[in-house]
């Protein structure tokens, strides 16, 4: 449906050029949950913003093209090259996308029936009393009373609030839904109902999501493929069980191992030492290099390139890192590099 | 706790260094109307050990803490530090207790000053509560506080400014700067949630190195029950303003006895569970819980509980022991918590 061949993002500084984006390849198909994971700052959000070219300048796509295709569209569309009103056509209708924070999304001074009102005269040809009744149906369906139509957005609760960013974003029967880090600030139990109920709509309606998170344990559980960014580039993709239990890129098995799982018995613990490099001079080769625990001379030679990981059988999953297999053991030096990793056992 | 005496977990770690008594908080709304923030809540920290306070937004957690700092005025209850009560009647005595009890917050980003290099944040604190004047001997502590947080080369970040580093860096100058007044107790208000999740746990370890080195008591803040499973050793949840439960941090996280504390662990993300009910489309079919606040009258839970009967709605449920470690408030413990109760009778013969 959703196309991205070799899409590149850069950010024009005074410093030089910021390689947000770097040669990203990514295909998500009808029907699918892809889920793109990556610490703050690695280029996710710019990924999917510039893709549905809602980035101004100093942000500007240098390379590659996204093509769309859907039950609207069914010839494929460029949207790198298409004109202001095509465009306007094709945001909303058929990729909409649920912000981040619901709080400075949503219009404070505009009640929520109006804000769904205006999204759904700007897109369908529908009298008032239809379009109401559809705004009524929209709160049915994220489960908000409807006689919340005439609260403005201060009135309602943080998940609230992103419920109805997620009824806006639906308002107009998309194709596409793109959700960054939708869940990010709310608790864990509103977080788990929301998520639970973006399920059930898709399973409804039919639509395939982009879901955008730094947090790697949530899309394990949510989605049906997973795409890891590292410094702008895609380093890993595969489907959620094969990322959980064969992960072949070291950044992949570091975020991996970052997060305390409630569940099972308590394991060691590394996360990943250092912090991400500086997009505007990256060095030759893997930009995790600094970070990695079985890196080597050989790793400033390498192309970044996605290919298949060599132990696997399906060929869809696929590494940048052309030397660590799943089980390649960990080398001696990685333990020393983590620094004190496990925290003692308690009672 | 009122009526029961319960054991801290965390109690065999060091000797006591703070006490809350029956702490409360209330707010007022106005119109008449009076929010009860913190109700009646107790608890210890001990030096060397970890308290982790879970809960959700809006459940009181952080006003605890800020009561704890001498922030806010507790509408009634005691603090107590190292056995004496706690007044912060005064500037002097204010400052007094504010070199024994530092605060860390959760927003890096918001918490240090834009308009001042590193250098200045740190070096304030080492003259108010250490009293050093001489411009070397703060030089040398300053520097010495940012190898304890192990930003180093020292020189390096000391003449920056809060934006020019990361948010990891950012937290770790908030721990440095809690640090300079060489506290007894921490009171860290959800350290690592604006952080990104691979930077967490280097912060969390960071944290237990320093109450390791120092010994200190520490009170962690977090909505995020996982990360207090490891961390911590004492488990305190709370919602609507009260304990519910409370225990080692293991079996509070592993055989959660409270409604409440089962509904929070069911709903953390599990990616050892991948055929999910996220995933199955027929995702749990819930009430929809968002859209009931907690109750008024009565056990604050009822009207998201399983389990809730006309009791619950009516009243309020006391702490009971459940272990000599561990109590929950809920008036149907033996159905909600059947085989927990059973193991504990079990040890206990």
């Amino acid at each position: 449906m959703l196309e991205l061949r070799d899409f590149s993002v850069v950010y024009r500084a005074p410093g030089g050029e910021v390689k947000a984006v770097n040669r990203v390849n990514l295909k998500l198909n009808a029907g699918e949950v892809v889920g793109l994971a990556g610490e703050s700052g690695s280029g996710k959000s710019t990924l999917v913003y510039a893709a549905c070219r809602l980035l101004r300048a100093p942000a500007v796509i240098s390379g590659g093209s996204v093509s769309y295709q859907g039950r609207r569209a069914p010839e494929p569309v460029e949207i790198t090259k298409l004109h202001a009103s095509d465009l306007q056509r094709l945001r909303w209708r058929e990729i909409a996308i649920v912000f981040q924070s619901a709080m400075n999304a949503l219009n404070p001074v505009l009640n929520v029936r109006d804000q769904l009102l205006d999204v759904i005269h700007a897109h369908l040809k529908m009298t008032r009393p239809d379009a109401l009744e559809k705004a009524s149906a929209l709160l049915d369906l994220v489960g908000i009373p409807r006689s919340r139509l005439r609260s403005y957005p201060h009135e309602l609760s943080g998940g609230m609030r992103q419920r109805v960013m997620i009824a806006m974003a639906l308002a107009v029967d998309p194709e596409i839904v793109i959700m960054d880090e939708p869940t990010t600030a709310l608790d864990v139990v509103v977080q788990r109902d929301i998520l639970a109920r973006i399920v059930e709509l898709k399973d409804e309606l039919g639509f395939s999501i982009l879901f955008i998170t730094h947090d790697l344990s949530l899309l394990l559980e949510l989605s049906d493929r997973i795409a890891v960014m590292y410094a702008g580039q895609l380093i890993e993709i595969g489907t959620a069980a094969q990322l959980h239990h064969e992960a072949a890129h070291p950044y992949t098995m570091g975020l991996l191992n970052s997060f305390p799982s409630l569940h099972g018995p308590r394991r060691d613990l590394a996360g990943i030492p250092g912090s991400p490099p500086d997009l505007r001079s990256l060095p030759p080769g893997c930009p995790f290099l600094p970070r990695c625990g079985y890196g080597t001379d050989a790793c400033t030679g390498i192309d970044m390139n996605l290919a298949p990981v060599r132990s696997s059988s399906d060929p869809a999953h696929v590494t940048a890192c052309p030397f660590v297999l799943p089980d390649t053991p960990v080398p001696e030096r990685a333990r020393a590099l983590v620094g004190q990793p496990d925290l003692e056992a308690r009672p | 706790m009122t009526g029961i005496e319960i054991e801290s977990a965390a109690a065999q770690r060091g000797p006591l260094a703070m006490e809350a008594v029956s702490l409360s908080k209330d707010f007022r709304l106005g119109r008449g109307q009076t929010l009860h923030a913190v109700r009646d809540v107790s608890f210890n920290l001990y030096q060397g050990a970890v308290v982790a306070l879970v809960g959700e937004s809006g459940s009181g957690k952080s006003t605890v803490a800020r009561m704890l700092a001498g922030q806010e005025r507790t509408t009634s209850g005691s603090i107590r530090l190292d056995g004496q009560p706690v007044s912060v009647a005064t500037r002097r005595a204010f400052r007094h207790y504010k070199s024994q009890v530092q605060l860390v917050f959760q927003d890096p980003f918001g918490s240090l000053n834009p308009a001042h290099t590193i250098r200045y944040h740190l070096e304030r604190p080492v003259r108010l509560h250490q009293h050093k004047d001489s411009r070397v001997q703060v030089g040398k502590e300053v520097a010495a506080l940012l190898e304890q947080v192990r930003l180093t080369p020292a020189e390096q970040y000391l003449g920056k400014y809060p934006h020019e580093l990361s948010g990891g860096q950012r937290q770790r100058v908030s721990f440095a700067r809690a640090l300079a007044a060489r506290p007894n107790v921490l009171l860290a208000d959800e350290p690592v949630s604006m952080l990104d999740v691979s930077i967490r746990l280097e912060m969390l370890a960071l944290l237990d190195d320093l109450r390791k080195r120092f010994q200190l008591a520490l009170l962690y803040i977090t909505h995020d029950i996982a990360s207090a499973r490891y961390f911590a050793d004492e488990i305190l949840v709370m919602y609507a303003g009260q304990i519910v439960e409370r225990g080692p941090a293991e079996q509070v996280t592993q055989q959660p006895a409270h409604p409440y504390t089962q509904l929070l662990v069911a709903s953390a993300p599990d990616p050892d569970n991948l055929g999910s009910a996220l995933r199955g489309g027929s995702a749990l079919r819930q009430p929809r819980l968002e859209a009931t606040g907690p109750a008024t009258t009565g056990c604050p839970f009822n009207p998201r509980c399983p389990f809730a009967d006309d009791r619950c709605r009516q009243d309020n449920p006391p702490p009971q022991l459940v272990s000599a470690l561990r109590s929950a408030a809920c008036w149907h413990l033996d159905a909600a918590a059947a085989g927990v109760l059973a193991q504990a009778q079990e040890r206990q013969a």
